[in-house]
């Protein structure tokens, strides 16, 4: 019985899709895949903040040029970043015009924004066009949920590092000749982390991670295997381990094709991030600058993609409530040659 | 799924843990050599003269400059990284609290921005070194009053 999967009444294809990064996102492995970084992670703005919006400004811009649509034609935008009230997304996007619906599931945005962007498309009439935008900064992260910039303090080994990077995809029921299609959803669960710790941000998600992955899996009778790649969003090194075990345990080696997003960003060999990257922009990015092209390439066939997000904010850590993760689902397939 | 209890104890066992001699190691160190070279500078102050009261005071404000300086210029952090409580501790750990926040609020304006927040990370070191200082003020009282000296 699916109960929580949801076949799309039409699959939705990715039109085009782009990514903006900053200064470490360059160094990372996909630097060379982004369509612009900015080296000091400032794009030309006086704040952090503001770099933010610019950053999402900026990835939507690339979108709309890649996929020649001009944003008159974009009928609904799906918008979300880690500031206080989604301000970055918010304003930084205001010149385009563009009807908005901002969302918040921390790091789980990327996917959430592409699930309600599925859905309204699902409803709209033909040759219709949404867009999803998320985006992080480091520095602005570190802002609003840590401590001042230049405090000097030793990071726990298991910490994370929110990536500075934005990505936009623009999506249509109609048209993309070629290009992957999302077919099928899932609404996350939330679900408790068990540890108020925000320098474990990976073990707090990874109950989420597995109970999307494990659910999913028994509702619709697949193996892990059916999939190339599943695909979590910023569980880092230890949350990677975790919901690795936790699917286990639930009967599902997902060990052989299960991919992180967050320890994919950077090189651990070379960059200092702990436990690896997160933030609404690292599993964004990399969906754009890495599984989309490879699932057009025709090198991946189907994967599961779930973004995962720490849901707290600086007060209920400061109160110490657990930190509760979610993990929406889409499966995404490759374009039909 | 495991119970609450069974995932914390698997999430112990799986995060990596802070490499604990390392750490000590160069806080030992880093700190030991921030606290050598001030009493290196006091000794050199008094062998050309200072007086004892006037090194003291002068080193502890060379060491919240020369640290706040470090700061600014974005160097301290990346110290810090290494050395955790070895700068920490001295009188630097402090300076180091007060510089970040003012610059970090600095984009939202003087007053509602650096002079609200500049105290943000470093208040309680304020406001117990405050109340200590009234606390030995009352006890200096007391004791004068009762005819004895400290």
């Amino acid at each position: 019985m699916r109960k929580r999967i949801r076949t799309l009444s039409k699959p939705v294809k990715f039109l085009s899709a782009a990514a903006v990064g900053g200064g470490e996102e360059g160094r990372g492995n996909f630097g060379k895949s982004f369509d612009f970084l900015c080296p000091d992670d400032r794009f030309g703005e006086k704040t952090f903040e503001r770099a933010e919006g610019e950053m999402a400004r900026l990835s939507l811009g690339f979108a709309l040029k890649k996929g020649k649509i001009p944003p008159e034609d974009v009928g609904c935008l799906f918008t979300g970043d880690l500031q206080n009230q989604c301000a970055a997304t918010s304003l930084g996007l205001l010149s385009f015009g563009i009807p908005t619906v901002g969302l918040y599931g921390a790091c789980s945005t990327c996917t959430e924004a592409l699930i309600c962007a599925s859905l309204w498309l699902c409803e709209s009439p033909e040759n219709s066009v949404a867009a999803a935008v998320t985006c992080s900064h480091n520095s602005a992260a570190e802002r609003q949920f840590r401590t001042p910039l230049e405090y000097g303090a030793q990071r726990a080994p298991t910490a994370q590092w929110t990536a500075t990077a934005a990505g936009a995809f623009l999506l249509g029921s109609d048209g993309g000749e070629g290009m992957p299609e999302i077919r099928e959803i899932m609404i996350g669960k939330v679900v408790d982390g068990c540890s108020p710790d925000a320098s474990n941000m990976g073990a707090a998600m990874a109950p989420a991670a597995a109970d999307s992955i494990v659910t999913y899996l028994r509702e619709s009778g697949f193996e892990p295997s059916k999939f190339d790649a599943i695909v979590t969003g910023d569980l880092g090194k230890v949350g990677s381990a975790l919901a690795e075990e936790l699917c286990f345990n639930e009967g599902y080696d997902i060990s052989g094709n299960h991919f992180d997003c967050g320890c994919m960003l950077y090189d651990f060999s070379k960059q200092d991030v702990h436990a690896g990257a997160s933030g609404c922009g690292c599993s964004a990015s990399v969906l754009a600058c890495h599984f989309l092209p490879e699932l057009q390439k025709g090198k991946y066939r189907e994967i599961l993609f779930l973004s995962t997000g720490a849901l707290m904010s600086p007060t209920s850590v400061m109160q110490k409530q657990n930190i509760a993760g979610i993990a929406p689902v889409i499966r995404i397939c490759g374009g039909e040659k | 799924m495991f119970s609450k209890e069974k995932y914390k104890k698997l999430v112990t066992e799986t995060a990596e843990k802070s490499p604990l001699f390392r750490d000590c190691f160069f806080a030992f160190t880093v700190g030991g050599g921030i606290c050598a070279a001030g009493e290196g500078f006091r000794l050199w102050l008094l062998s050309v003269g200072t007086e004892e009261k006037s090194a003291g005071f002068c080193v502890t404000l060379s060491l919240i400059l020369l640290s706040a300086l470090l700061t600014g210029i974005g160097v301290y952090d990346r110290i810090a990284k290494v050395a955790g409580a070895g700068t920490l501790v001295p009188v630097t750990g402090f300076a180091n609290a007060v510089v970040p926040p003012a610059l970090d609020t600095k984009s939202e304006g003087l007053l509602v921005g650096t002079e609200t927040k500049i105290f943000s990370v470093c208040g309680p070191v304020i406001l117990y070194s405050t109340l200590a200082g009234g606390l030995y003020g009352l006890i200096l009282f007391a004791v004068k009053m009762l005819g004895g000296t400290l």
